[in-house]
């Protein structure tokens, strides 16, 4: 398609995902210096065979390339996409840095699904981890491609070179130097990244580890940056379905006649979809209530109460993911033993823009705008969809309103483009805020039960975990425990709702899928142990561990924090948990207060100490660190999706209830640096912590423990009248 | 009913032949292609689709358009002038007070309002103000941060 039909300056400005069409892409791919590489693990590499073969040209054993252009600017290509957690930012500061480019070399190209190699997904920390160090072996092949380069150019032995901010110079005479827009100038040189250059160590950081601004600052305080409800095309049509009022209903009766009198709308039914499509989006949903349909709902057996003895009866067979020593050794050697189970509800993604799409039909060709974690993805389920091959489906990324890991499924974008075919004409599908509470795949509600002992010493002695439905992330303890097992029954991955499923909706992965409950249910009962033992929970926690990386980062927290050693419940409100999220070792610490009366909980403070190997962007990582802690109090105190049947019951942010301003902690972060260990995500680590570290210090201040969340105020004096 | 529909928009005059019943918001992202104003959730719980209405901040998801008649009508997009950014666009940018960015615009104009009314708020004042906005990246501290910076560069004195 053409590149004059939608607003293409304030995106590419920014370096934003850029729209090209393909007459540009060849003019774009013209001349340089490539370096194609591959990132992440072999599972995040495999691409379906139909996808591959869309991409002619394009070899398949890498998933991103950076581009030296002859004007010198270095350009990454990625599947990757931005939602908010900053990759637009972080990923060209780690380019540059093995480059020997500034920061404003470099422009970003993500997601596009012409321009860039597959990718599976923008999922959880993956992008940095397992990202960055490939991005920053290939960006260190540049450099020596064009060390060589310059050698040759400046008659010169490479030794005697040194690289720095886009030009190379002769070490002894800096006035003999080329530049690299002109070592780039007519060649067309390709590599593919495969031995591993030297990386340069955190000591040699000069971009990375160093504060930067985000790069779509100034267009998302302007109203530039695009979404992709914000994309427009002439002749657009705007798609509301009709959406049933509980999962598994059956269509009795349907009464469209009222809709079909509202001017300029058309009525669609394909197969199972009601749809009414209209130019003006608010014509469409007035239309959309005129509907009428009778629907035979399926028995409501369930509901948010006796999900939990549900979950526990059908839960699938277990399978050890850790285990050592003897659990009756462990047991023998126990002076008590504590035995409890923790229950933690669904919650919703609630991302504040609702999945959209909007799908451009023409010539057997489509055209995808869409809010998605995985464009990749939406490319194979339109060509579906559509039943085309897919290399006819184009996928744009603009801007996407965060995803939390909701985004991954496209549902959306596959309603637009099945209207769009019918109509033909371009159609836009935005969800509903209740069609968003009704169709997201929620964190799914899980049990976990844990059995564990204590000697004498204060020496933990057995553990006996057991977790359902949560999922194996974050399951394994990492205390120096004697005797343990760990067994994980049933995974958060694509869980369908209904039928065989446990759940009566789908559920899926969660912002740090797993971790949370897992997170939760492990910290919470390291507190009870202690408080049993008479131990104060930092002194029984270091007392029990042997890995020197976790106690320095509960010490770093301590000390930022202040915490000084007294037993639960101490009647100050302070509480603590740790974890270790994929690499990433973190310790929170929170003071709390209760409201005896109502229940209501105040997180006064939170100190969130942090150790990812090396911050790429410290600025970025503090501020995602705050994002997680005030995101964390939702699940924490308020969020759960309410349900009766397969009915959801939460239709708004009325009942299903965000953290607001008036919650804010004062929260401080402690980044610490172990450089001697890999780089990991800092987008979702502190999230996990935010269970425990509430529910510990609600202990610590009132003597009740919570065992299940969210800790509502209703709960809260449940617990309180229980003593 | 349509209706015919005199306001400025961003310092320009608008004459529009609509139906007054509608919302704002639509007919701002619709028909004006104005997509600064988001929206969030439609029945004005989350602050995404706040603009400004004679200085004062609406939800325009529930401002139905026939209001407008005659009035000033401020959306994102005209808050900067000449390619200057407002100061509180400046402090948000600072304070990178914002992740995915979709409730910025919105939590922006209602800084702007807010400050009209209170130029020197405090903490608290900036949160009882800000507390019907929902952010689900967690920005909000960044957010009470670029108010306050805001606040003190304009000195008292909010205008654009
Ligand atoms: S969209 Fe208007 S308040 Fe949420
Ligand atoms: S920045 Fe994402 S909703 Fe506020």
């Amino acid at each position: 398609m053409s590149d004059q039909k939608y607003p293409v300056g304030p995106l590419a400005e920014v370096g934003a995902p850029l729209i090209l069409g393909r007459r540009g892409f060849l003019k774009l791919m013209g001349g340089g210096i490539f370096i194609f590489f591959s990132a992440g693990d072999e599972l995040f590499l495999q691409e379906p065979a139909r996808s591959q073969a869309g991409r002619p040209g394009l070899p398949t054993d890498f998933n991103a390339f950076l581009r030296i252009g002859e004007d010198g600017r270095v350009t990454l290509f990625t599947g990757k996409i931005e939602m908010g957690q900053g990759p637009m930012t972080a990923l060209p500061l780690m380019l540059a840095e093995e480059l020997e480019v500034t920061p404003d070399m470099v422009d970003i190209i993500l997601g596009d699904t012409d321009l860039c190699p597959y990718d599976m997904g923008t999922f959880g920390s993956q992008t940095i981890r397992s990202f960055g160090p490939a991005l920053r072996s290939a960006a260190a092949e540049a450099r020596i491609v064009l060390l060589e380069l310059a050698s040759e150019k400046l008659n010169l032995p490479p030794e005697r070179l040194q690289a720095k901010d886009g030009v190379i110079f002769d070490k002894s005479h800096p006035q003999t130097r080329v530049t690299y827009a002109q070592l780039a100038q007519g060649k067309t040189i390709e590599r593919h990244a495969a031995q591993k250059p030297a990386l340069k160590t955190p000591a040699e950081f000069k971009v990375m580890g160093k504060p930067a601004a985000r790069r779509d600052a100034r267009d998302k305080v302007t109203g530039k940056a695009q979404y992709a409800g914000d994309i427009r095309l002439p002749g657009m049509l705007y798609g509301k379905i009709l959406r049933p009022p509980a999962h598994g209903s059956k269509l009795k009766n349907l009464d469209t006649s009222a809709a079909e009198t509202v001017s300029g709308v058309q009525v669609i039914r394909d197969g199972d979809m009601i749809a009414v499509l209209h130019e003006y989006p608010d014509a469409a949903e007035a239309a959309l209530a005129k509907i009428k349909a009778d629907y035979d709902l399926p028995e409501a057996v369930l509901n948010d109460t006796n999900i939990f003895d549900h979950l526990s009866k059908v839960a699938p067979p277990g399978r050890a993911v850790a285990q050592g020593g003897n659990l009756d050794e462990g047991a023998k050697m126990a002076a008590f033993t504590i035995e409890r189970s923790y229950l933690n509800s669904y919650v919703a993604h609630a991302t504040i823009e609702t999945h959209t799409a909007l799908v451009e039909f023409k010539d057997n060709k489509a055209t995808v705008w869409a809010s998605t974690q995985a464009p990749f993805r939406v490319k194979d389920e339109v060509a579906q969809a559509l039943g085309i091959p897919a290399q006819n489906v184009h996928v744009i990324m603009p801007f996407v309103g965060a995803g939390f890991g909701g985004k991954t499924r496209n549902t959306q974008a596959v309603q637009a483009a099945r209207l769009a075919k019918i109509a033909g004409k371009p159609v836009q599908v935005a969800w509903s805020r209740a069609d968003e509470f009704f169709y997201d795949t929620f964190r799914p509600a899980a049990v976990v039960n844990i059995k564990s002992g204590v000697s004498n010493s204060g020496q933990i002695v057995f553990w006996d975990y057991e977790v359902l439905w949560a999922g194996e992330r974050s399951s394994q303890q990492f205390y120096s425990i004697p005797h343990h097992r760990t067994v994980v029954r049933g995974e958060w991955g694509g869980g369908r709702g209904g039928g065989e499923s446990g759940h009566p909706f789908d559920v899926g992965a969660w912002r740090a899928p797993a971790s949370n409950t897992n997170t939760f249910a492990r910290e919470s009962h390291i507190d009870i142990m202690a408080a049993k033992a008479g131990i104060d929970p930092l002194e029984f926690r270091l007392m029990n561990l042997n890995d020197e990386r976790m106690k320095r980062i509960l010490k770093a927290a301590a000390g930022k924090f202040g915490w000084t050693a007294a037993k639960a419940p101490s009647r100050r409100g302070f509480g603590l948990a740790c974890a270790d999220y994929l690499g990433t070792y973190l310790a929170t610490m929170a003071e709390v207060e209760v409201n005896k009366e109502t229940g209501a909980v105040q997180v006064k403070r939170v100190v969130c100490a942090q150790d990812m190997g090396v911050a790429v962007n410290p600025d970025g990582a503090t501020l995602q660190i705050e994002g997680c802690i005030t995101m964390g109090l939702g699940y924490a105190l308020t969020e759960e999706v309410h349900f009766r049947g397969r009915e959801v019951k939460d239709l708004n942010f009325d009942t299903y209830q965000l953290p607001r301003f008036s919650w804010l902690p004062k929260i401080d972060t402690v980044l610490v640096n172990s450089p001697e260990v890999p780089i990991s995500g800092g987008g979702e680590p502190p999230i996990i912590t935010m269970g425990a570290v509430v529910a510990n210090a609600i202990f610590d201040a009132t003597g009740v423990r919570l065992l299940q969340l969210p800790m509502t105020p209703e709960r809260v004096k449940e617990g309180l009248k229980r003593g | 009913m349509k209706e015919t529909i005199q306001f400025k928009l961003n310092d320009e005059s608008v004459r529009l032949e609509v139906d007054g019943e509608r919302m704002l918001l639509w007919v701002l992202r619709t028909d004006l292609g104005l997509t600064g104003p988001k929206y969030g959730c439609g029945e004005g719980f989350c602050g995404s689709c706040t603009v400004l209405v004679n200085n004062e901040a609406v939800r325009s998801c529930q401002y139905p358009v026939k209001n407008v008649k005659g009035k000033d009508v401020i959306t994102v997009e005209g808050l900067a002038k000449g390619g200057i950014l407002h100061p509180i666009q400046q402090a948000f940018v600072k304070h990178e007070a914002m992740q995915c960015g979709f409730c910025t615009s919105g939590m922006i104009l209602e800084a702007y309002s807010l400050l009209r009314k209170n130029p020197r708020p405090s903490i608290k004042d900036i949160i009882d103000g800000m507390e019907d906005h929902l952010c689900r990246c967690g920005s909000h501290t960044r957010v009470v941060g670029a108010i306050q910076t805001a606040s003190d560069e304009m000195k008292g004195a909010v205008k654009r």
